[in-house]
Order: C-alpha cells, then sequence, then structure tokens
C-alpha cells in the first residue's frame, strides 16, 4: 500500500539547512495498523505530512497504491488525497462554524457528492462512531472526545486507503484515548490501513507493528 | 460534471455568510456606503446645476443689458458726477446702428407700489413699461391673446398684459380676462394678453405696458430707465466686440470717457452664462474628485476587510485542502463569497441613494417648493451602474489576491495557525 524509498526531507532557512529526513525506506502493506514513534524533532509528523501528500519531499519515492506521488500538481494533489486519505488531527481541526453533521459531509462536497446524499452518509458514519445524538451541534459544544470521534467519521466517509492520525489521542485524558483508538482498531478490522504517529507507549502498544523514528532514520 | 448554476456552491458560500454575520455585514457596509454617497454628491450636485439652469432659463442667453451709471471722470471740461439718463434716442441707437443686435427693448419702471384696481379690488403689483421684443428677451409665454405690439407703441394704446399671478388674482377661476379693464395708477388699460414665464414666481405678478404710453402718462418725457439687446447667434467674443461697439457709440453720445466704467453697466448674457459654465465645470470636477474618492475608500474598505478575512480563514482553508479541496474551489468560493457580498451591498445603497434623491424631487414638487440653489436632482443611472461593477471587480480582486496566496499556504502550517 505505502512504499518509501531512501526519502529525504530538508527545510531551507536563509542561514542554514535542517536535514529533517535523512534516507527513510519503509513499506506498508494494506490493512497493517502501524504506530510511528519518535520523540519530538524527530521527524515523524515531517513524515506524516509527506505520506499525506500534504507536504513534499526532496528526494527519494513515494509509491502510494501503485502511484508515485512525486512533482504533483495543487489540483492532483487535492485529488488523490480526498481520494486515498483520511485524516485525523491532534487539534481535531473541525470548522466551528458547521454541525458536526456538516463537518463530516465536508469531504464528500469535494467528491462532488449530492448535499442529500452527502448527509445521508454522514449520518451513518455519525452513528458509527456513536454520535448520532450530537448530529446538530457545533464543535465547540462537544467534549474533546466527542469533536475526535467527528473528525474520525470525517476521515473515512470518503472511504480512503489510508487513515492517517496525527497524535489523535494528545488532546485527550486515557479513558478517551483509549476510546478513539479502539475506533481505530475497528476501523483497521475493517481493512482500512491505519497509520498513527504518538510519542505515548500505551497508544503504540495496540498498534501491530511499531516503527521507530530517531534523527530522520529509522531505527531497527 | 458542472452545472450552470453550482447550487451545492452557493449553499456552501451562503452558510458560511449565514455564520459570519459580522465579517459580512463590515463588507458590506463599506461598499454600500461608498455607492450610497456618490449617489448623493451626484444629486446634490445635480441639484445644484439644475438650479442655476434654470435660473438662467428665464432670460435669453446672447443678452446685453445696459443701464444708465454716473461719470466719474472728467471728460472734454464736463465736470464728473453726471448721471447717464437714457431716452429713445438712445433705443434707436441700439436699435439701428450697433451690428449685430436682432432685438431690443427698453425697460421704464413706476416706482414704488402701484395700485391696480378692477372694481372693488385693489392689490399692488410691480408695472414694466416696455418695447414688443421685451416677450423675446425675458422668454416670455403668452397663454391667451398677445404681448404690446408696434401699434400699440405707435398710437400709445393703454393696454396692458397681466401675469398669470395678476389674472389669478383678478379673476375668478375660467373668468375672460381679456378685453376687461384694469385700472392702473388711476388710468384704465385694456388687457389684451395673459402670460407665464420660465423664470421664477416674481415674474408672473407682473404687469407689461406699452413704453410710449407709460413715457407721455406718467412721465412726460421720452426717458429709459434700462435697455436690453439680443444679440442673434454671437459668440462670446462677437458678443464682447458688440458690448464695446455699445459702449463706445453710448459714450460719445452722452460724452463720457470711453474708459469711465461707471458712467455705463452693460451685462452680457454671454458672459455670464460663461462664467457660470466655468464654475459649474469647476463644481463637476470637484463632484468627482470626491465622488471617486469616495469610490476609492470603498475599494480599499473592501480589500482591507477581504484581506482580513481570507487571514481569518487560512485555518479552514488548510481543513478544506486536507479534505480534498483543490485550489480552484477555495479560490472560487472566496471569490464569489465577496462578489455576492459586494454586489447586494452595492445595489441596496444604489437603492437607498436613488431612493432619497427621487424622495427629495418629488417631496419638493408634491409641496411646490422652490430653493434658489436646488431644483430637480437627478442621478445619471450607466455613472452609478459603472461605479457598482468597478466596486464589485475591485472586491473581487481584493478577495482574489490574498485567497490566491493562502491557498498556497502548506496546509500543516495553515492549520497550525490558530
Amino acid at each position: 500500500m505505502i512504499e518509501l524509498k531512501h526519502l529525504k526531507k530538508a527545510y531551507e532557512t536563509e542561514f542554514n539547512r535542517l536535514e529533517v529526513l535523512k534516507g527513510i525506506d519503509l513499506e506498508i502493506d494494506q490493512g497493517e495498523f502501524v504506530a510511528i514513534m519518535g520523540s519530538s524533532g524527530s521527524g515523524k509528523s515531517t513524515l506524516l505530512n509527506i505520506l499525506g501528500i500534504l507536504d513534499e519531499y526532496d528526494q527519494g519515492e513515494y509509491i502510494l497504491d501503485g502511484t508515485l506521488i512525486k512533482d504533483l500538481s495543487q489540483k492532483q494533489a487535492a485529488l488523490y488525497r480526498n481520494k486515498f486519505i483520511g485524516f485525523v488531527f491532534q487539534s481535531f481541526n473541525l470548522l466551528s462554524f458547521k454541525t458536526a453533521l456538516e463537518n463530516v459531509a465536508l469531504p464528500l462536497y469535494y467528491q462532488k457528492v449530492e448535499r442529500q446524499e452527502r448527509l445521508k452518509l454522514a449520518e451513518e458514519y455519525l452513528d458509527r462512531v456513536g454520535l448520532k445524538e450530537w448530529a446538530q451541534h457545533h464543535p465547540n459544544q462537544m467534549s474533546g472526545g466527542q469533536q475526535q470521534r467527528v473528525a474520525i467519521a470525517r476521515a473515512l466517509i470518503s472511504q480512503p486507503k489510508v487513515i492517517l492520525a496525527d497524535e489523535p489521542t494528545g488532546a485527550l485524558d486515557t479513558t478517551t484515548s483509549h476510546d478513539v483508538m479502539n475506533i481505530f482498531r475497528d476501523i483497521n478490522d475493517e481493512g482500512i490501513t491505519v497509520l498513527v504517529v504518538t510519542h505515548e507507549h500505551d497508544i503504540s502498544a495496540m498498534a501491530s507493528r511499531t516503527i521507530n523514528i530517531k534523527d530522520g532514520l529509522i531505527e531497527n | 460534471m458542472r452545472r450552470i448554476i453550482d447550487f451545492d456552491k452557493w449553499d456552501e458560500i451562503f452558510g458560511t455568510i449565514r455564520r459570519h454575520p459580522l465579517r459580512t455585514f463590515l463588507t458590506a457596509l463599506s461598499v454600500w456606503w461608498g455607492i450610497f454617497m456618490l449617489i448623493i454628491l451626484l444629486g446634490a450636485q445635480s441639484g445644484l446645476e439644475n438650479s442655476f439652469e434654470y435660473n438662467f432659463s428665464d432670460d435669453a442667453l446672447n443678452s446685453l443689458w445696459i443701464y444708465g451709471g454716473m461719470t466719474s471722470e472728467e471728460y472734454k471740461g464736463l465736470p464728473p458726477g453726471r448721471s447717464i439718463n437714457f431716452t429713445t434716442t438712445d433705443y434707436d441707437l441700439v436699435k439701428d446702428d450697433i451690428e449685430g443686435i436682432d432685438h431690443v427693448t427698453g425697460r421704464y419702471y413706476l416706482r414704488g407700489d402701484v395700485v391696480i384696481t378692477r372694481g372693488a379690488e385693489s392689490l399692488s403689483f410691480p408695472v414694466r413699461c416696455v418695447h414688443p421684443d421685451h416677450a423675446i428677451l425675458e422668454n416670455t409665454l403668452m397663454t391667451y391673446g398677445r404681448f404690446v405690439n408696434e401699434k400699440d407703441i405707435s398710437e400709445l394704446r393703454k393696454v396692458c398684459v397681466i401675469g398669470r399671478a395678476v389674472k389669478d388674482a383678478f379673476y375668478e377661476g375660467n373668468e375672460e380676462a381679456i378685453g376687461t379693464y384694469l385700472k392702473i395708477k388711476e388710468i384704465q388699460y385694456q388687457v389684451v394678453g395673459v402670460f407665464d414665464d420660465t423664470g421664477s414666481e416674481r415674474e408672473v405678478e407682473m404687469i407689461y405696458i406699452p413704453i410710449t404710453t407709460c413715457q407721455s402718462v406718467y412721465d412726460r418725457e421720452d426717458r429709459i430707465h434700462q435697455l436690453m439687446a439680443t444679440m442673434g447667434n454671437a459668440t462670446l467674443s462677437q458678443s464682447q466686440k458688440i458690448e464695446a461697439d455699445v459702449r463706445s457709440k453710448m459714450a460719445s453720445l452722452h460724452k463720457f470717457s470711453i474708459n469711465d466704467d461707471q458712467a455705463l453697466y452693460i451685462g452680457n448674457g454671454m458672459e455670464d452664462y460663461n462664467e457660470f459654465k466655468t464654475v459649474m465645470n469647476v463644481m463637476k470636477a470637484f463632484g468627482w474628485f470626491v465622488g471617486i474618492g469616495s469610490i476609492i475608500a470603498g475599494v480599499i474598505g473592501v480589500s482591507n476587510i477581504m484581506l482580513i478575512v481570507v487571514k481569518d480563514r487560512t485555518r479552514e482553508i488548510g481543513i478544506r485542502k486536507a479534505l480534498g479541496a483543490t485550489p480552484y474551489s477555495i479560490i472560487s468560493m472566496i471569490v464569489q463569497e465577496s462578489v455576492f457580498i459586494t454586489a447586494i451591498a452595492g445595489y441596496v445603497g444604489l437603492l437607498m441613494g436613488f431612493g432619497i434623491i427621487f424622495g427629495i424631487d418629488q417631496l419638493m414638487v408634491a409641496n411646490d417648493v422652490e430653493i434658489e440653489f436646488f431644483r430637480h436632482p437627478e442621478v445619471s443611472f450607466p455613472v452609478v451602474m459603472t461605479a457598482l461593477i468597478l466596486l464589485v471587480i475591485c472586491g473581487a480582486l481584493a478577495g482574489l489576491l490574498p485567497a490566491v496566496k493562502a491557498v498556497r499556504v502548506n496546509p500543516v502550517t495553515a492549520m497550525k495557525d490558530v
């Protein structure tokens, strides 16, 4: 599903050059549940952004579901993101002026799905994360755990091949964290590849494989 | 698949507008104000201009007004301080000896309150004694009967021509005035005409009688208080030549220095109109200056707000991009929203501005209000539409530039931007 070949990425400023990823080789099969661990500054977030086609890389190759992701136009990148990837962020990133239901339905808007159809689907996905009753609430009326579940429903609605989660439990307490991770496990059981970036060991322990990153390289 | 009207997109736009009332209001306000002020300004300016045009329409534009004054210089042994009084000789001089003059009239005023009597009713109205050409010079419009004619002049007939207000004062509704008699300063005159005037209300309170009758009855001399003449199709420079000609011939007739500008006063309608046109053009230029200023202020207002709006939405743009929004879909959403708000606000400003200008005009007409410097305010629709379209385009551009910039921002960076 995901194949990285000697991937390199550096951030350049006027005065210095910071090499964040120094040659990552990685292969993730379809249906895997992988945790990416590393301390802050290790390059794990950068890796996730590249995997999510939110950021570009300098050297190497990234093949997603048999497609080489390199030098894409903004439009192509948007298309692949919408088709292949569902994002879950640490800070939820819901649109505050939209209801839970509308937030979940938003990716389908960019797939040109009819309004009635996408609201119906959004309701189904909200039901799957146990928030059907909260459909008409705005994000600021919900708890952190609830917001993250809305974000997960939003990530799932476009039926992506890969779910990328960046510290999805970083803003949640332990119990809620485990609830959220259980949802990820359920998703994974349906055959969707799940990648979770975390620095918490009990979270990574719930994944089927853990990849450690240190100083821009994968540790074995 | 593309539809002509993307209802889904408008739904998304309306959703955003509805949930951000303050930002929508502020954008709308600056556009509304720009258009509204422009219309009020143009309306006020046209009101002023129309009132001037109207006041000028009272008299022929190509007219010369000649008054005698008092000499201020010694001339050929004659002392200063002599009054220059016109007589029929001066009338003949202007009529026959000046090239370029086509109509001439003298005026003799009956001084003080002139009591006019009909039956038991006595009222006071101004009386002017004139030549037949006076009707042409004053733009007098006959509604019944005729004006003073040459026969009245040569036979010293006791006839009079009365203004609409005089008729309304002495006669009931449809009562025939022609053929009846009015007593002016104890002498009976037969009414031969009723007139209206394009000028102010004062003009229709006037009574005209033949100048020769007047001279023989009230003056026993052939004095004339004032001469007026028209100059055909003379240009401004030709009119100035005629004016100089009148001055030099009158100077030799009355024996005063041609350079003595206190001895003779000549008003040149062409010169006045020209001056008025110059003043009007300066005012117009000023109006445009302020109008364009208010449009620019509107554009800057919209640009500023769009800049803030887009900055405000950086995070939202990042989120939308992460969910698969193409740059085009985001830019077009922001621009369409901006165009929609500016167009609606501008249109409302336009309607309100027009409404106020139209309302003032209607009120003034309905209540018969006559203000000297304000009349029939009106606004050119094409000018205002151009301004509105300009404002909408600027609003779109103002939204476009920051939107393009915002879309280029990496979604990760954008989403961290709280």
